[in-house]
């Protein structure tokens, strides 16, 4: 579905038809059950943009769905499913806290570089695992990542019980390890916004030149093009399978720990996996595996995401009825072919009335 | 505790555990013999686990004791339904298969969710009026030794998984459909040459992963959880599924392998009662199944044992 098509506006209609087709969906759903959608989709929206603290929210979400949909995109572009972004999310949170609680004296720049460099550490080995096994062995990708997600789940919950903390949560790391920019907090009125969000939009940056102007990122395409004229043209399959998962869970384990040290400040034992994973799946299915795409897919997303708490009390409406739609969106972006069909169809007859005067 | 009551209890709670693994792993396995990758069993479990506690609240009143397996059709119906979704997406959509199931995987909680709240106001059921219990088989629990440690106050559920696992096998290998169902699944284009339905086939292995998941789930909420909640499936759809690889896409495999899980995830529940295990902490059987999962992939299974053509789009030719 990440395949290039020669109509471009076509590759701009699927993604946007799918968002109104997604929001349509979730409205006629809202009427069944007797809910007004227009009070829902207003209450979201204007709770959204009419106030400086959740807008920055939205946007502070969007950073952490940045990260985990390029996360996601990187290997979907080699051929592999890496549904343990959440597990990968996970490892990354868990071991950015970890340093910044072992190390609460060294200076600032230290501390945070070497916090977010533990959370890419321990996301890349985590999706590794499953590249190399991939690799090595043929070992389902998909199957070997769910398996690490729980893995990663019960470990990071014993860690914050038994090494991290006592409880059920662990301390709050110190100033020194905050992503905190004061001007950024003051400006959105107090919302967790944080340099988090600048690194993100650096990173989309950095992500279109790898994949667009290197051999690296070549050769990652190639291989999910098409693995066997890659092969052929003399690239390693193993070497791209392995790169391309250890990048997917570099990007994932670098949003957990901008997840845990901007958003947070410690982490807390989760009852399950973090939604951020599987809704990053999302945004870089909607993006189109386009770095720019998943960008304003995250915000659509983060503004989804954090809207949903207006609905129950401004449109008495379920807050569950935002992640309905999100799932309606990707459906309609999955089945494509529906879209393109009718496209095609409004396209030929344009042609034929235009042929024929 | 003497020893026969130690092995009565860890039967008893593996085969609890492996009841709704055992029936979705053989949905997993009728879907993908015919082609269709169903990463969507998880969201599938939800939906029937919702839909068989609605229905046993909703009419306790009327069936009484006969409650829970009704609503395991309840949710078997409701499974299959929403297997549906899945079913149009990646056969007439042409949508991949993954990508499909995820949307499955992320719609499922949250429909069933939002309607539970909608209904209940709570996200929460709260607890089923009634739930499986533990029942003793009919006559086989007086067989002398096997029938106390097998047969006596056990998991009802698991012997119905049993027994439709042995049927899947049967239909699977033995009948016109199942053949028909697994040429599908390796040669959608020869099949086609030969007359048979490539589309109609995959839709009836998804429908039937469809309501065998969402008895799976009916089981998931009906005997061990006795509520449906965000928390009441958490991944046991993903674990059904690598019970069926672990099986090797074959019913009896499929219901072997759903049976070790459900010991592997009793063991982290009555670890403390049996010696030896007692003494290995906590975590390690919490994410033994997941590890070994992986190593029995690795090891065992090696490269590909699926369907050859297993999660391609068939398009049908004109």
């Amino acid at each position: 579905m990440l395949t290039q098509s020669s109509n471009r506006l076509n590759n701009l209609l699927v993604p946007i038809l799918s968002i109104i087709l997604g929001f349509i969906f979730g409205a006629l759903l809202m009427l069944v059950f007797g809910y007004n959608p227009i009070l829902a989709y207003q209450a979201m929206l204007t709770g959204v943009f009419t106030s400086p603290y959740f807008f920055g929210e939205a946007l502070r979400q969007a950073t952490v769905l940045t990260f985990t949909g390029l996360g996601f995109a990187i290997a979907f572009k080699a051929g592999f499913f890496n549904i343990g972004i959440a597990g990968q999310v996970l490892v990354g949170w868990v071991s950015a806290i970890w340093v910044a609680l072992a190390f609460p004296d060294l200076p600032r720049i230290v501390l945070v570089s070497l916090s977010l460099l533990a959370g890419v550490v321990a996301g890349s080995i985590w999706a590794g695992i499953a590249g190399a096994l991939r690799a090595y062995f043929g070992t389902n990708e998909v199957i070997v990542t769910i398996m690490l997600n729980y893995t990663a789940l019960h470990v990071t919950n014993y860690l914050i019980r038994n090494v991290l903390g006592t409880g059920n949560t662990t301390e709050r790391v110190g100033e020194n390890a905050s992503l905190r920019l004061d001007w950024l907090t003051s400006l959105t009125a107090g919302s967790r916004l944080n340099l988090g969000f600048f690194i993100a939009i650096i990173v989309v940056v950095l992500y279109w030149i790898f994949m667009t102007q290197t051999t690296a990122g070549f050769e990652v395409r190639a291989v999910g093009l098409n693995p066997y004229a890659s092969s052929y043209a003399g690239m390693s399959a193993a070497k791209n399978i392995i790169l391309s998962m250890v990048i997917s869970g570099a990007l994932a384990g670098l949003g957990g720990a901008i997840h845990g040290l901007g958003t947070f400040g410690n982490i807390f034992t989760q009852s399950g996996l973090p939604h951020v994973g599987f809704n990053g799946i999302a945004v870089a299915l909607l993006g189109l595996g386009n770095p720019i795409g998943i960008f304003f897919s995250s915000i659509l997303f983060g503004v989804l995401d954090v809207g949903a708490g207006f609905l129950p009390n401004r449109a008495g409406v379920p807050d569950e009825m935002a992640s309905i739609v999100i799932a309606a969106i990707i459906f309609f972006v999955g089945a494509n072919y529906l879209i393109r069909f009718f496209l095609d169809k409004v396209q030929t007859n344009k042609q034929a009335t235009e042929g024929g005067e | 505790m003497n020893i026969m009551q130690l092995l009565q209890l860890i039967v008893s709670s593996s085969l609890m555990y492996a009841a709704p693994l055992i029936l979705t792993a053989l949905g997993g396995t009728f879907s993908e013999r015919g082609g269709v990758v169903n990463i969507g069993l998880e969201g599938i479990m939800v939906m029937g686990a919702f839909m068989s506690a609605i229905f046993n609240i909703q009419f306790f009143g009327t069936f009484g004791n006969m409650t829970p397996w009704i609503g395991l059709i309840a949710g078997g119906i409701i499974g299959l339904l929403f297997s549906l979704l899945h079913a149009v997406a990646t056969i007439h959509l042409r949508a991949d298969h993954i990508v499909s199931g995820t949307v499955i995987n992320l719609a499922a909680p949250a429909l069933a969710v939002f309607l539970t709240r909608a209904i209940f106001g709570a996200a929460q059921t709260g607890p089923l009026p009634r739930a499986f219990g533990r029942s003793n088989i009919f006559l086989l629990h007086r067989i002398p030794v096997i029938g106390p440690i097998f047969f006596r106050n056990t998991s009802g559920p698991a012997y119905l998984g049993i027994v439709i696992a042995i049927i899947a096998w049967f239909v699977l290998f033995k009948t016109r459909f199942g053949l028909r169902l697994r040429s599908v699944g390796e040669h959608p284009h020869a099949a086609e040459t030969l007359g048979i339905k490539v589309y109609t086939m995959k839709y009836a292995g998804v429908l039937i992963s469809g309501f065998l998941g969402g008895m799976g789930g009916a089981i998931q909420a009906q005997a061990i959880h006795n509520e449906f909640g965000i928390l009441t499936v958490a991944g046991q759809g993903f674990i059904a599924m690598a019970a069926m690889i672990f099986g090797k896409w074959n019913p009896l495999g499929a219901m072997g392998a759903a049976i070790f899980f459900g010991f592997a995830q009793s063991l982290a529940r009555i670890g403390n009662y049996i010696p030896i295990v007692q003494d290995v902490p906590g975590i390690w059987l919490q994410v033994l199944p997941y590890l070994l999962t992986i190593l029995v992939l690795v090891g065992v299974i090696g490269r590909s044992e699926a369907p050859a053509a297993i999660g391609k789009t068939y398009i049908k030719s004109k």
